[in-house]
């Protein structure tokens, strides 16, 4: 009886790290899934990750992605048209999986995800010299820092911010 | 019969599949060829030459060809707007490139606008293609 209540009490720092360990990565993932984005439309990925990695779709709403594809013989400065076929493609994959949280403002539907006040906060730690240095270049770049952007990983163990 | 003529379709079908995954780089020279022919007695075939020299110039505008694909177009290029990396151009550097007719006419067709400011003539894709496989 004695022996019993000794082992349980020596036990039970195991536990409480055990549950510990268990709510810590619990919250990891989840925390990480915030920044793990689905890309699988292969019309998407290749029509729209050739110039740029395919962005994901969650970072804009409905209304901007509509905008985008209403101007991409002039997209940027860059003639990124498709054909009729795969621009309904795209409608249809974008409408569906447009971001509608707190990362999208749909009443203030622009083009560039850099300029969404959700990036802009991510990105407010970023020294203004590493966005002009050379391996960056440009905002549009993601894949400078998120090693894993073309597969719309862009969890925090993937950056690497180069110096 | 309605299922012979279904197999037939099917059939009729796997072979164009096949001849659009069968194409090479000489191939789609061929088929350029054919076209300036067509639309001109005077025509003597593609120049390498005149195709580099189109290739390197900004034709009025700020870009050329080479500033995504470099001078070298055997070597990684990288997108002037974006830092993106680009394959080799070159069919030397990488086999796939120009295997594919739908794909080229589509990179064609936007890198004209952005660099030419105008769809490029068959001439021209035709040179360019032939400076491009004239590296090796």
């Amino acid at each position: 009886m004695g022996t019993n209540h000794r082992r349980r009490l020596i036990h039970a720092p195991t536990w409480i790290i055990g549950l510990v360990s268990v709510a810590a990565l619990a919250w990891s993932d989840a925390h990480a899934d915030g920044k793990r984005f689905a890309l699988d439309n292969p019309v998407y990925t290749a029509e729209c990750g050739s110039c740029h990695v395919p962005y994901p779709p969650a970072l804009l709403s409905a209304g901007s992605w509509q905008g985008v594809l209403s101007g991409l013989d002039k997209h940027f400065g860059s003639d990124a048209s498709v054909d009729a076929q795969q621009l309904a493609e795209l409608r249809k994959y974008l409408d569906q999986n447009a971001g509608r949280g707190r990362r999208v403002d749909a009443t203030q539907p622009g083009l560039r995800i850099t300029e969404t006040a959700w990036f802009r906060h991510e990105h407010d730690e970023v020294p203004s010299a590493t966005w002009k240095s050379g391996a960056v270049k440009s905002p549009a770049n993601c894949p400078a820092c998120h090693t894993a952007a073309a597969t719309g990983d862009y969890s925090e163990r993937g950056i690497r911010v180069p110096r | 019969m309605r299922q012979s003529v279904r197999m037939l379709a099917l059939a009729a079908g796997f072979i164009c599949a096949g001849a659009a995954t069968a194409q090479t780089p000489a191939d789609l020279q061929g088929g350029y060829e054919k076209d300036a022919r067509q639309s001109s007695s005077a025509f003597t075939g593609f120049s390498p030459a005149r195709g580099e020299t189109f290739f390197k110039s900004t034709h009025g505008g700020d870009w050329s060809c080479a500033s995504c694909h470099t001078q070298d177009p055997r070597t990684v290029g990288k997108h002037v707007v974006t830092g993106k990396a680009i394959n080799p151009l070159a069919p030397a550097a990488d086999p796939a490139r120009f295997t594919d007719a739908v794909k080229t006419e589509k990179w064609f067709r936007r890198n004209c606008n952005d660099v030419v400011g105008r769809a490029c003539t068959t001439a021209e894709k035709g040179d360019v293609l032939a400076y491009l496989m004239s590296l090796k």
